[in-house]
């Protein structure tokens, strides 16, 4: 349901100013929410400042530096910092985005950094994504045959392949579901556009023999019926992919089977 | 994952830190304009049930519809009622496969409030 507001024990409150750093003069301020699962209190936003002369391009360069010579404490994901394995996905300046390939020059003014949107945090940027990964698995992530096994492998024609272009890229990092307001308001029953890409992405497959009962587990007015075409998924995927036009293809889909 | 702490999670801002974009923007003036123009309507079946039902009951409506007051939330109605059209007319074209992409929605979303701005002045000189 449509909650405009936060829950109580999620209402931000005003963090601490970390010190500058001594000597610099390129400084730039960030502002980044912070939340410890230890000490009973609010979530807040810190203060930090970075010497932008000795640090790399990259958000997520600030980040590290951060941590490494600031704050410790300060908890995000990341591990391959170029763009491939989507854990250090958060909103940065007010879109979601991969920290690792978002460089510093696209923003102007002050660093605002937050976790994903409208999720359960674990701990500062740290989102739960728990159900969003069950809503992955559901959707059968893996290719369903039903006749015999070839004797060497399921071959697909070059123009089969193509229509998988723009659906394989997806690295599951979280950034369209968590932009989209019917994924806020229903996202415990509505899959959002990361599961819906790859379900589209399993239904066109050539190679799949399971359309039907694919398309049959997404008849239902909040799985797949709750995309109302926002467009933020596609606004905001750092892969440039499309998850809308997905949504939009299974509809038809829908629609064609029917008549 | 250690699992600290789990039932007292917050959760993370959504609305109040999301850049607006300009076609989430677009998307909800749809929804409201909807809404907008069905509360314009109870409006007018009042004022047509008042013409129905005696000259006194459709005076005092007859009279709040053609003050200023009235003039204004018309002609913004009448603003509404188009957008709205549009943007279910961009939902057609959007259902049928089309135009499912960032760039050329975000065109529609500017189109879809110059073309009603341009219909609802035409309205207001035609009447």
């Amino acid at each position: 349901m449509v909650q405009l507001t936060l829950p109580k024990n999620s209402r931000i409150t005003t963090g601490k100013t970390w010190p500058k750093p001594e000597g610099a003069s390129n400084v730039r301020k960030f502002q980044i929410y912070r939340w410890n699962p230890d000490d009973g209190q609010n979530p807040r936003v810190d203060t930090y400042f970075v010497d932008m002369d000795t640090c790399g391009p990259m958000v997520l360069d600030a980040l590290i530096k951060i941590k490494n010579e600031i704050d410790p404490t300060l908890t995000f994901r990341r591990s391959c910092r170029e763009g491939i394995c989507g854990s250090c996905a958060m909103n940065i300046d007010g879109i979601n985005t991969l920290a690792c390939i978002y460089g510093m020059d696209e923003i102007k003014g002050d660093v605002k950094i937050y976790p994903l949107p409208h999720m359960p945090v674990v701990k500062d940027l740290i989102p739960d994504l728990t159900h969003f990964y069950a809503q992955h698995a559901s959707i059968m992530p893996w290719l369903e045959t039903k006749t015999n096994r070839p004797a060497k492998e399921w071959k697909q024609s070059i123009e089969d392949r193509k229509k998988l272009d723009g659906l394989y890229e997806c690295v599951m990092c979280a950034s369209c579901s968590t932009s989209c307001p019917s994924y806020w308001w229903n996202g415990d029953r509505y899959l959002g556009p990361a599961a819906l890409l790859h379900a589209y992405r399993w239904i066109i497959d050539s190679r799949d023999e399971a359309t039907g009962e694919r398309l049959d587990e997404l008849e239902d007015p909040f799985k797949l019926y709750r995309c109302h075409t926002i467009m933020n998924c596609a606004k905001t995927c750092p892969k440039g992919l499309n998850p809308a036009k997905a949504i939009a293809e299974i509809k038809m889909m829908m629609v064609d089977r029917a008549v | 994952m250690a699992d600290v702490n789990r039932g007292n999670r917050p959760l993370s801002p959504h609305l109040s830190i999301y850049r607006p974009q300009m076609t989430s923007i677009s998307s909800i003036m749809v929804r409201i304009t909807g809404i907008a123009s069905l509360l314009i309507a109870f409006f007018v079946v009042w004022w047509l049930l008042a013409a129905a039902t005696s000259e006194g009951a459709f005076a005092f409506i007859d009279g709040l519809m053609r003050s200023w007051l009235g003039d204004l939330v018309m002609f913004a109605a009448t603003w509404a009622i188009f957008y709205h059209m549009l943007g279910r007319l961009r939902h057609v074209i959007w259902d049928l496969g089309y135009c499912v992409n960032v760039e050329v929605s975000e065109k529609l979303a500017i189109g879809m409030f110059v073309l009603a701005t341009i219909l609802t002045f035409i309205t207001a000189l035609a009447v």
